[in-house]
C-alpha cells in the first residue's frame, strides 16, 4: 500500500512515454485524461472495461442541451469567497477570471460555473478531511457565479494551500481550485481543476499528470496577469476554459 | 421564473471560422473527495413539483468494479418533461438573496435538473417527473455521473421498462447486444402508497450504475460532428 514517490514517479514517466510513442505513431492527441490511470489508485475500479458507446446526436437529443440556471441560482456576492463571513479570511487574496467557450471559440453565455477549494492552509472546510491542518472561520471556499454575454467570468478568492493526500506515501496535491461547468449541452459538462503558474508539485502529482499530454497539462494552469491585479487588494490570474462536446445549436446554425 | 437558455454566437471575432482548427478542449479532473459541502444542495433529488400526482422515484446504487459501493458518486439528471419538452427554466438550485443561503426550488416549476451525491451504502435516490418522448427516441433520463477516482465524468441512460415498444425501437438501445442493453433500463417496483393521505400510488423505479465489470453499465459519448467542423 505504501508505495513511494519515487515508485509513482516511475509509473507517471512510462505511461508518458506510452502516449508520446504513440503520438509519434498517429494516434490522435488526448485532450482528456484516461479513466484508467493506474498511478492515481482510486481510478483502478472505477472505470469501465467497456468501450463508451458513442451517440450520433440530433437536435432532438436531450443531452445537446443543458439545464438552464439564472438570476434565482446565484446571488450577486456569490463569487466572491472572501465575503462569506463576519471576518477576512487568512491567505493570499486573489482574483481569477477568464472566459468559457465551446471549441468554436463561441463564448457559453449566462451559464453557471461553481468553485470550490480548500483555504490558505490546505485544509478543506469538509467534515471527512482529516489533514491536520487549521480551519479557517472566515473561509468556507464554495462559490458560484454565471458567465455574462461574452462568456466571461471573476472569482475573488484566496489562494489554496498544498495538501497531503494517502495515494502514495508522501504525495501532496499541488495548489488547486476546482470547478465545475455547464456548457451550451449537457454533453459539453466539465468539472476540472485550475493549477496556479510554477508549482514545485506538478511532476509529483499523479492526478495533474494523469493527463499525458503536455500541452494539455499546460491549459490546466492559469497566468499570472498583472492586468488583473488589484493595486493593494489581490493578484489576477487568467484561465480561459474551453468546452468539448456537441450542442443542438450547432445544428440550428446550419452546421 | 424562465430564463435565456445559454446561447453561442458564431459572429464574434473570437470566433474560429470555417477551415481553422477546433480549440483545444480544457482536460477534465476528478471531482474528489470533498464536493460534498459544495456541489449537493436542498432539494437537488426532488426536481418534481411538491405533490405532484405523477412524481415517481428513481433510485439505485452505484458500485464499483469490485462490488463495492461508491459512497462518493456525484448523480446528475437531465430529462425532458412528460410531455418530452426541456425545461427552459432556471431554479434548481435556488438562492435566499438575504441569506445567500439556498431557498430550495419554488414548489412550482420543473427544470429538469437533478443532483444527489450517494450516500455511504452508494445509494441515490430523486423524485422526479416521468421523461416524455422525444422525436426518434423512446423516453429516457440523461445521467452524468462524477466519483472521487473517476477522471472524466460518465454519461448514461436511463430507460423505463413500460415503453418496451418504444425501447425496442429506440436507436442507442437497438445497437446494444440484449446483456448490455438491460442496463440501462431501470427496473419497475412494486407500486407504493404515497406518503399517508395523500390519496394514489406512486411509481418507484430501481437503476443501479455499476462503474466496472460485471453488468457493467454502458456508457455513453457524444462525439463532435467531425464531418460538419469548419
Amino acid at each position: 500500500m505504501s508505495l513511494s514517490q519515487h515508485e509513482i514517479d516511475r509509473e507517471i514517466a512510462a505511461l508518458r512515454e506510452e502516449y508520446e510513442e504513440a503520438r509519434a505513431a498517429g494516434a490522435p492527441r488526448a485532450d482528456h485524461p484516461a479513466r484508467d490511470y493506474p498511478p492515481y489508485r482510486s481510478s483502478t475500479l472505477r472505470h469501465p472495461r467497456q468501450p463508451l458507446v458513442p451517440v450520433r446526436g440530433d437536435p432532438e437529443t436531450t443531452e445537446l442541451h443543458t439545464p438552464v440556471f439564472g438570476d434565482t441560482d446565484v446571488t450577486a456576492l456569490d463569487n466572491d469567497l472572501t465575503r462569506q463571513h463576519a471576518g477576512e479570511p487568512l491567505g493570499e487574496r486573489i482574483t481569477v477570471s477568464g472566459r468559457v467557450t465551446d471549441t468554436r471559440g463561441r463564448p457559453v453565455r449566462g451559464q453557471l460555473i461553481e468553485l470550490w477549494q480548500a483555504n490558505a492552509a490546505g485544509r478543506y472546510a469538509h467534515p471527512r478531511d482529516q489533514h491536520p491542518a487549521p480551519l479557517d472561520p472566515n473561509f468556507t471556499g464554495a462559490g458560484r457565479t454565471l458567465t455574462d454575454d461574452d462568456g466571461r467570468y471573476t472569482f475573488t478568492t484566496i489562494k489554496p494551500g498544498a495538501y497531503p493526500w494517502r495515494n502514495h506515501d508522501n504525495a501532496w496535491r499541488p495548489a488547486h481550485l476546482h470547478l465545475s461547468l455547464f456548457g451550451s449541452a449537457f454533453a459539453q459538462r466539465l468539472v476540472t481543476q485550475m493549477y496556479f503558474p510554477g508549482d514545485p508539485l506538478f511532476p509529483y502529482d499523479p492526478i495533474l499528470q494523469s493527463v499525458t499530454d503536455e500541452s494539455a497539462r499546460r491549459r490546466l494552469v492559469a497566468a499570472y496577469d498583472h492586468e488583473l491585479s488589484v493595486a493593494e487588494r489581490s493578484l489576477g490570474f487568467r484561465w480561459d476554459i474551453v468546452l468539448d462536446g456537441p450542442s443542438a445549436t450547432w445544428f440550428e446554425e446550419g452546421r | 421564473m424562465s430564463a435565456q437558455p445559454p446561447e453561442q454566437d458564431a459572429g464574434t471575432p473570437a470566433a474560429t471560422s470555417a477551415g481553422t482548427p477546433p480549440l483545444p478542449p480544457t482536460p477534465s479532473h476528478t471531482v474528489g473527495p470533498f464536493f460534498g459541502y459544495a456541489l449537493p444542495f436542498p432539494d437537488g433529488g426532488s426536481p418534481a413539483p411538491a405533490g405532484h400526482p405523477d412524481a415517481v422515484t428513481l433510485h439505485g446504487r452505484v458500485w464499483d468494479g469490485a462490488g463495492a459501493p461508491v459512497p462518493d458518486a456525484l448523480v446528475e439528471l437531465w430529462q425532458p418533461d412528460p410531455a418530452g419538452r426541456l425545461p427552459q427554466l432556471c431554479g434548481s438550485m435556488r438562492r435566499d438573496a438575504a441569506t445567500g443561503g439556498h431557498a430550495g426550488r419554488n414548489g412550482v416549476d420543473f427544470t429538469g435538473f437533478a443532483r444527489v451525491a450517494t450516500d455511504a451504502a452508494g445509494h441515490w435516490s430523486v423524485r422526479t417527473l416521468p421523461p416524455g418522448a422525444r422525436a426518434g427516441c423512446a423516453p429516457y433520463v440523461g445521467v452524468c455521473l462524477f466519483a472521487r477516482g473517476l477522471l472524466h465524468h460518465l454519461f448514461t441512460r436511463v430507460y423505463f421498462p413500460e415503453h418496451a415498444a418504444a425501447n425496442a425501437a429506440d436507436p442507442l438501445l437497438a445497437s446494444l447486444p440484449a446483456e448490455r442493453r438491460e442496463t440501462l433500463v431501470a427496473a419497475a417496483e412494486d407500486e407504493r402508497r404515497s406518503t399517508p393521505g395523500a390519496s394514489g400510488t406512486h411509481r418507484s423505479y430501481r437503476f443501479d450504475i455499476r462503474m466496472q465489470g460485471e453488468r457493467e453499465t454502458v456508457f455513453l459519448e457524444f462525439p463532435e460532428p467531425r464531418e460538419s467542423r469548419g
